[in-house]
């Protein structure tokens, strides 16, 4: 099965914010608040456990004409391919599909929050309200539509998006069509034009989900050198069981010395 | 002081989401080290012949992890779930590896402690208990320096930055201040005369804690900041006047029964803190855009990008 994800090309974005809202009905996400954020149309925040796409707006003064211009991105889980979450979870709950996305099983998790802290882009979070709510207590993201892509389907998001910002397909072609994107903008003057989550190279091995932006990433509220945490788990490891020898050390060696 | 640094960010949003830990987790690291801690002095004890010492550090290693059970299974979304941790064993995952350490360590903890109370144990299995309470407390032993250390390792393996940043020296902190802490307890509980392995062991911890904390401040970068401010601040500062003024009055006054008492209580209200403060630095850390993007701004520029 080939590896399937998104790329969301946010120079063609108009903030419709219709994915949000297919997301929400298809996943029967629960409602988390109407707000008013004072953050020019985005209303909705961030991600989280109850919003699995997240339309960001940033209005900036133009470079080029003096005038401002406008900036909205769809954001999603990146389904990275060296994925935090899924390392840490402690039950198994999350899991690689078929697809190469990454998955909570809500009848497996028990809700230790340990995936929340672990994710490098602020993505997964445990909903709250309890056993009232669907799926509350549990740990909640994204999961590029496993039930749809089981039926051949393609994502709710991408099915809705009306300008093809979000697209969905085989990973392999989407970074092509990324790169033949990045590279006609660039010969059309759009200089700051760069692709975030592409490059299998970087700290989470390349996200199933990447972006084309047309500023830095934290502009966005991306962070702009993501690493997968568990990098550097094996070396932790070892100082923990460093430290542990010297405790057990430092203990019974205080038994050795003069009665009393 | 380091001048602020600039940094751009989404209405000054959080990148990271904070982990949605309650106190529950900061008391389960401090009572973790508190048990791992006491099961080692508790086997000491019985190997050396110190009934006071080893009884008072077998029940407190019981209760301790007794304590810290529940705060786990408090904090979990769905409690009543609590036993899907035991459907897998990940070494990825250090959750997943403790829940495994504490399910051989609880045991053996309980067996140890059951010796010391023959009393509430039923009456066929008592000679049971008594025989097997030593092999049970040197298994409990073994295991109690893993209990002190992998929690170290458990907020370590985050994106929190403060905590992750700090990776190589938290084990050492953990540890120090979990010797400190269990130690104190003996100096609280046993009666001088036999409680000079848990000052030597209470001074030992203190020490390493303390200078595992400093050269944290170090290594940890921009990250080390929150281990300053606000609440983590006033946390860590309290942690470090009280785990001194413990190892002083335990070097200095030791041997008098209050002096004891009061250093063994002041060294586990610092080991308190020093859990307390780093959790809710780690948290305020997670909050704050600035301690995402700057550093990783840094590293960027360093590789050249």
């Amino acid at each position: 099965m080939a590896r399937m994800g998104f790329f969301t090309d946010t120079s063609v974005c108009i903030g419709c914010k219709a994915c949000e809202v297919a997301c929400k009905e298809w996943n029967g996400v629960p409602d988390d608040g109407f707000d008013l954020l004072g953050s020019s149309y985005d209303n909705t925040g961030g991600l989280g456990a109850s919003t699995w796409r997240h339309v960001a707006f940033i209005e900036q003064p133009a470079k080029a004409n003096g005038d401002f211009r406008w900036l909205m991105e769809s954001d999603v889980c990146k389904h990275c391919t060296h994925a935090a979450c899924l390392d840490v979870c402690p039950t198994g709950s999350l899991f690689r599909t078929e697809f190469g996305s990454v998955v909570v099983q809500d009848d497996i998790c028990n809700g230790c929050g340990y995936c929340v802290p672990a994710c490098p882009f602020g993505v997964i979070d445990r909903r709250s309200g309890g056993t009232a709510v669907k799926n509350g207590g549990l740990a909640q993201k994204c999961t590029l539509c496993y039930d749809r892509l089981g039926a051949g389907m393609t994502p709710a998001c991408a099915q809705t998006c009306p300008t093809e910002s979000i697209q969905f397909g085989d990973i392999d072609e989407l970074r092509a069509r990324a790169d033949a994107r990045l590279r006609e903008l660039h010969e059309s003057g759009v200089a700051e034009a760069q692709l975030y989550g592409h490059d299998p190279d970087d700290g989470i091995g390349g996200a199933g989900a990447m972006f084309l932006l047309l500023d830095e990433p934290e502009t966005y509220g991306l962070p702009p050198d993501p690493v997968v945490t568990t990098r550097d788990l094996p070396d932790m490891w070892k100082r923990a069981a460093l430290a542990a020898v010297a405790m057990a050390a430092g203990v019974l060696g205080a038994f050795a010395g003069r009665r009393g | 002081m380091v001048p602020e640094a600039e940094f751009t960010s989404y209405y000054g949003r959080p990148i990271l989401k904070a982990s949605p830990w309650q106190d529950d987790i900061p008391a389960y690291l401090f009572l973790g080290g508190l048990a791992g801690g006491s099961a080692l002095l508790g086997a000491g004890a019985d190997l050396s012949r110190r009934p006071a010492l080893r009884r008072a550090s077998r029940l407190g290693a019981l209760g301790a992890i007794g304590l810290s059970f529940a705060a786990l299974v408090h904090d979990l979304g769905r409690p009543s779930r609590f036993v899907n941790m035991l459907r897998v064993a990940k070494p990825t995952s250090p959750m997943s590896v403790g829940t495994w350490i504490l399910t051989a360590f609880g045991p053996c903890v309980g067996i140890a402690a059951a010796a010391e109370v023959p009393r509430l144990v039923p009456r066929p299995l008592r000679g049971l208990v008594r025989r097997a309470a030593r092999p049970a407390g040197l298994a409990a032993a073994a295991l109690g320096p893993a209990v002190a250390s992998y929690t170290a390792v458990l907020i370590a393996d985050t994106s929190t930055p403060t905590w992750h940043e700090s990776y190589r020296e938290l084990p050492f902190v953990f540890v120090g201040s979990a010797a400190a802490a269990s130690g104190g307890f003996g100096m609280l509980l046993a009666p001088v005369a036999e409680a000079g392995p848990a000052r030597r062991s209470a001074v030992g911890g203190a020490l390493l804690e303390l200078a595992a904390s400093q050269r944290m401040e170090t290594s940890a970068g921009l990250a080390a900041e929150p281990l300053h401010t606000g609440r983590a601040g006033a946390l860590l500062r309290a942690s470090q006047a009280l785990t001194l003024a413990g190892a002083v009055g335990t070097l200095l006054g030791g041997r008098s029964r209050p002096l004891a008492a009061a250093s063994g209580a002041a060294l586990l209200a610092g080991s308190a803190c020093t859990r307390f403060g780093i959790f809710h630095a780690g948290q305020e850390s997670a909050r704050d855009p600035k301690y995402t993007v700057v550093p990783q701004r840094e590293r960027m520029a360093e590789r050249g990008d």
